[in-house]
């Protein structure tokens, strides 16, 4: 594909807040003390609940909404003190999709696509040659001529994708733009979107309320809660390493890694003073992920290892595994110090009797 | 039936045409931007301007609200003023001009407030102007709605039509009033009233015509 590479522009909020005027008074904030960089090429995932305010922040990015307090800056100008031309000007620069598409249904798949570069006032000729490579990246050559209404959600998608393109942008903005579509197509959406942050370098800030979405293309990750940022970083560590409740609970939905019912009925935080089994959950990381290392451990420390539940995923290409386990509540110590020493992460859940 | 009264009946009937399509294209020459104009002028909208839109609204409810037969007989000056005389067909076409403009200006209104507002959202975001906004997505996403309001805009004038013989204007009303009612010749107002039947008949289906097929909002079979 002939298309010149872009160079992402990194995004930067600083101590940013919203404040919404209610009725009948007062105001409530929908965000506060927002700070969040993110860098030039990467794709940042922010996930959070519905009403968390990451629609907001989303918006703060092309200025379809302004912060109250604070700053948001794209590739070095300030948003919200941009006039009203000088934010068209930026806008041409942050392409965005939407969960629902927007596309207008009294235009077909091309001039859908056509639509940012008219607006932007690109000679025809020009049009012509770039909503066609456009449309091809998008894999929907055959389908220029026809209208959104003849399309699938994945189809539609794509045309959306394909317009926020067109003018070249430094910035994707993705609102929820794969929570109306099916799974299997979800992932060819997310392909997508990886395939052009990977051959246009252009940034890609996504926001969504699944963290299946975040671990199959986003390389770092902000949670988002109460209007707050609770937690951010690379989406390996907070994926091995949550901090959070809120991440935990979002976490506990994509690993298959929660208890069974019946365990997690009858387990204490305290341990009692009978006999019991400590809980432990083991998050394997890097090269050892794949490692018979329970295996070597109940050989070396005679120890009985009873599995509760188990998986082994991949963020980008490195594997990491989540295992809980039970052992001897006597002997717990020493087994966690054995994990510990092969630079694994060990937590103790609870116990049970 | 005479050879007299079907050459009365056909000019009634071209006069109908003739006053009810210039007030049309009029109407929607001032009704269509105030219609635009009343979707995208409320506080924080396009082209926010509240104390406008406001004033603008309650001028096109009070002009709605005047019944027409009143409206005719109470504008004379100003039909005098504009067409130079306040007596006929052409005179007749001031009125019901005048009426039209309101009336097109809110179903235009109706029409572009059914426009998804993800569409100017997304507009927004592609740093469009409210005037490309207004041109490129909420004209052209709105008009089967224009198209269909605009229909009902011609039936609506083909009956106030029939009430400018008040003012001396001709055309079918006026014919069967004249000859139907007054000099009691039943097959004229019969025919008459076939005639705007037809008319109106015809100005429907041409219009739901025209309305679905700028309408792509309805996936269409093309043998997917």
């Amino acid at each position: 594909m002939a298309e010149n590479q872009i160079t992402g522009a990194g995004i930067t909020f600083e101590d940013v807040g919203k404040a919404f005027p209610q009725k009948g008074g007062g105001t409530v904030n929908a965000l506060e003390n927002v700070t969040l960089t993110v860098e030039p090429g990467t794709i940042t995932g922010i996930i959070g609940r519905s009403g968390a305010g990451k629609s907001t922040l989303l918006r703060m990015v092309n200025g379809l909404e302004q912060p109250t307090t604070g700053t948001v800056t794209v590739a070095g100008h300030d948003v919200g003190r941009a006039g009203a031309a000088e934010l068209r000007r930026i806008r041409r620069d942050v392409g965005m999709i939407f969960q629902h598409f927007n596309l207008l249904s009294s235009r077909t798949v091309y001039e859908n696509v056509a639509l940012p570069l008219e607006i932007a006032g690109t000679p025809a000729r020009e049009i012509k040659g770039r909503v066609d490579d456009l449309v091809a990246r998008v894999g929907l050559e055959q389908l220029a001529k026809r209208y959104p209404a003849e399309l699938s959600g994945g189809q539609k998608q794509r045309v959306g994708i394909a317009r926020a393109l067109a003018t070249q942008p430094k910035v994707l903005l993705s609102d929820e733009a794969t929570s109306a579509l099916d799974p299997e197509t979800t992932q060819t959406v997310l392909e997508l979107l990886a395939d052009i942050n990977r051959d246009l370098g252009l940034t890609i800030l996504l926001i969504t309320h699944e963290m299946a979405v975040v671990r199959d293309i986003a390389s770092h990750v902000a949670v988002i809660d109460g209007g707050q940022i609770v937690e951010q970083g690379a989406t390996y560590d907070i994926f091995t390493a949550p901090q959070h409740p809120t991440t935990r609970s979002f976490l506990s939905g994509v690993t298959g890694v929660t208890l069974p019912r019946f365990i997690a009925d009858q387990m204490s935080a305290t341990r009692p003073g009978t006999a019991s089994r400590e809980v432990i959950r083991i998050t394997f990381v890097g090269e050892n992920a794949t490692d018979p290392l329970l295996a070597r451990m109940s050989e070396e420390l005679g120890l009985q290892v009873n599995i509760l539940a188990g998986a082994i995923e991949e963020i980008g290409t490195r594997p990491f595994g989540n295992l809980l386990i039970s052992v001897e509540a006597d002997r717990a110590d020493q087994a966690r110090a054995y994990l510990q020493q092969h630079d694994q992460r060990t937590e103790v859940l609870g116990y049970v009797g | 039936m005479s050879a007299n009264l079907i050459n009365m009946l056909m000019e009634a009937t071209w006069q109908t045409i003739y006053m009810v399509a210039v007030a049309t294209a009029i109407g929607a020459v001032f009704g269509i931007p105030i219609g635009v104009f009343l979707a995208c002028s409320q506080r924080g909208e396009l082209l926010s301007a509240p104390i406008v839109n406001k004033v603008l609204g309650v001028i096109v409810n009070a002009t709605r609200s005047v019944p027409f037969i009143i409206l005719v007989v109470s504008i004379i000056p100003v039909t005098r003023f504009i067409a130079g005389t306040s007596i006929g067909t052409t005179a007749a076409i001031v009125p019901l001009t005048i009426a039209a403009i309101p009336f097109i200006g809110r179903l235009v209104e109706n029409a572009i407030r059914e426009v998804d507002s993800g569409l100017i959202e997304a507009a927004r975001a592609m740093g469009a102007t409210p005037m490309q906004i207004i041109r490129k997505v909420l004209i052209p996403e709105a008009l089967p709605g224009i198209t269909l309001g605009l229909t009902l805009a011609v039936v609506s004038l083909i009956g106030y039509s029939a009430m400018v013989g008040a003012v001396g204007g001709e055309g079918l009303g006026d014919l069967g009033i004249r000859y139907g009612y007054q000099r009691f010749m039943p097959s004229v107002m019969l025919a008459v009233v076939v005639i705007l039947i037809v008319m109106v008949q015809l100005v429907q289906t041409a219009g739901e015509f025209l309305a679905r097929r700028v309408d792509k909002r309805a996936p269409r079979n093309r043998g997917r």
